[in-house]
């Protein structure tokens, strides 16, 4: 680790790995679609459409979930040929609980790491101390609690899980609702009715208090899990998410181009129901996708994350 | 761009540009400045506007949107009538006339005759916090998220803040040009709107009321 973000320093040298930067990265990705790619040729198609940012995996969820066996983070020499061909920030995964698979993230110098219940945990009781990195974490949710859990561990950005690699964008409806009515609720209860919520949730005091008064969370918020088309990425925006992470529903489709660009065009102006009609037009075959409840409770990802 | 709003002591109308960013963070600023913040989508949100900011974000995803929905042009030739305009890190990058590291479809709004580097500083792990004195305003915190720098300043354009040489004195970020004016506009790497200090907005909006004389 190169910093130590809780080390004293003096106020005027420069600080890297702070909160503030941490934080604000992931501020700077608001309004936008973060897409995941397997190789350079995805990845350029990606940045062309518009993507804020791209997510680099081995396979997109929809092939991890087709193949089982055990999914883990990927190749560096993969990652590597991803941050030479685009200029937008490049993710990448590491298991849940794997922190040293995060720790070679970090030096080949990924922007932001997911620590994700896409592939296969490799902790069934503890996640990474995000707070040791330098580079910055996203973190999945179902709940409000989860996401306060995963904050408190030092992620500086969450998303609502859904489930990936399905193209059902069921999941990720409920999950993004879960959290900002449990948030909505919050901001009506008075100091007492915040402990035992805190104490319900298995959250901290102080991040359900802080969740409160902002009437929203402390970091971003964008969804994931599911979304498929134009339509699917502003319904996420309408419901209050503050960007989209499509996965397998851009490059498992017909004309993956094309459907990039709608889907970045419909979460830039996703009250305009107008361009988002224009948008939808002629994007050929969405993802086949597979509805989340003909899944067995042994296939849902969204139920890693403890 | 109609100039007949309200006179000198009304709250300045502001749009800001909300096609991707940190569009609520600036609509913050300007209001704790005692601006009156508009979100800019279409071309008819240009109507009627003081000022101008363009957000944080992602420089090649703003300029895609720009293009698709026909923004490009407008705001171009509202930069070029002398509307006052600030721009933060991506809005800096929007705003130069020549970009390095771009993308070679990367097109500039125009304004400010200087030369800035993309993601200059390095990747997200170099991205830092630091203080450093801004012309005018004083001692600034300042944040820097895969940030630009000016590499180079056309004798029009006014040098306002520069890296500190601390004891980072070695390193290449050291002495950087990071916030810059040129008439009416204004350009910082770094972004004023996360720290909650609002003097480099209201530095903004005087700006604006000088331009409504």
């Amino acid at each position: 680790m190169s910093a130590d973000p809780s080390s004293p320093t003096p106020a005027d040298s420069p600080r890297v790995g702070t909160s503030g930067v941490k934080r604000g990265m992931a501020e700077m990705l608001k309004g936008g679609v973060i897409m995941d790619v397997v190789d350079a040729d995805q990845a350029r198609i990606a940045e062309d459409a518009g993507a804020v940012a791209v997510m680099a995996l081995e396979r997109v969820p929809a092939d991890i979930r087709r193949d089982g066996g055990v999914a883990r983070m990927s190749d560096p020499d993969m990652i590597d040929g991803i941050q030479a061909a685009v200029s937008v920030p490049v993710m990448a995964k590491a298991r849940i609980g794997h922190f040293v698979e995060a720790q070679v993230l970090q030096a080949i110098g990924v922007d932001y790491i997911d620590e994700s219940e896409v592939l296969t945990p490799a902790d069934y009781a503890h996640h990474i101390d995000k707070r040791a990195f330098t580079v910055p974490f996203v973190c999945g949710a179902t709940n409000l609690g989860e996401a306060l859990r995963r904050i408190s561990e030092g992620a500086a950005m969450i998303r609502s899980k859904g489930e990936a690699g399905t193209g059902d964008v069921s999941q990720a409806t409920t999950h993004i609702r879960t959290i900002l009515g449990e948030i909505k609720r919050l901001t009506i209860m008075d100091e007492s009715e915040l402990y035992a919520a805190a104490k319900l949730m298995a959250a901290p005091i102080d991040l359900v208090r802080e969740t409160a008064e902002l009437g929203r969370l402390p970091v971003v918020l964008f969804t994931a899990g599911g979304v498929a088309t134009p339509a699917d990425a502003a319904m996420m925006m309408q419901l209050g998410a503050d960007g989209v992470f499509i996965g397998s529903g851009i490059f498992k489709s017909g004309d993956p181009a094309q459907r990039a660009r709608a889907c970045v065009e419909a979460t830039a102006y996703f009250t305009d129901a107008e361009r988002i009609a224009k948008v939808s037009r002629g994007l050929g075959e969405a993802m086949v996708g597979i509805a989340a409840d003909s899944l067995g409770a042994g296939e849902l990802l969204a139920q890693r994350g403890w | 761009m109609s100039r007949g709003g309200p006179g000198r002591g009304a709250a300045p109308r502001v749009g800001v540009l909300a096609l991707q960013g940190d569009v609520r963070e600036h609509d913050r600023a300007l209001r704790a400045a005692g601006a009156d913040p508009v979100p800019v989508r279409r071309v008819e949100d240009l109507a009627g506007l003081d000022g101008l900011v363009l957000p944080g974000g992602e420089s090649t995803a703003i300029s895609r949107l720009l293009t698709v929905f026909d923004l490009f042009e407008p705001l171009s030739q509202a930069v070029s009538s002398g509307l006052p305009v600030y721009g933060s890190c991506a809005g800096m990058i929007l705003l130069a006339g020549e970009v390095l590291d771009g993308r070679p479809d990367q097109r500039s709004l125009g304004g400010l005759d200087v030369t800035v580097r993309r993601n200059a500083f390095g990747r997200q792990v170099d991205s830092f916090e630091t203080d450093l004195a801004f012309e005018g305003v004083g001692s600034v915190h300042a944040v820097f998220i895969r940030a630009p720098w000016v590499e180079r300043a056309g004798e029009s354009v006014q040098v306002l803040a520069r890296v500190p040489a601390t004891d980072a004195g070695a390193s290449p970020a050291a002495g950087r040009v990071v916030a810059v004016r040129q008439g009416p506009v204004l350009a910082t790497s770094f972004h004023p709107e996360l720290t909650g200090d609002g003097r480099v907005h209201a530095l903004f909006v005087d700006m604006i009321q000088e331009a409504r004389g």
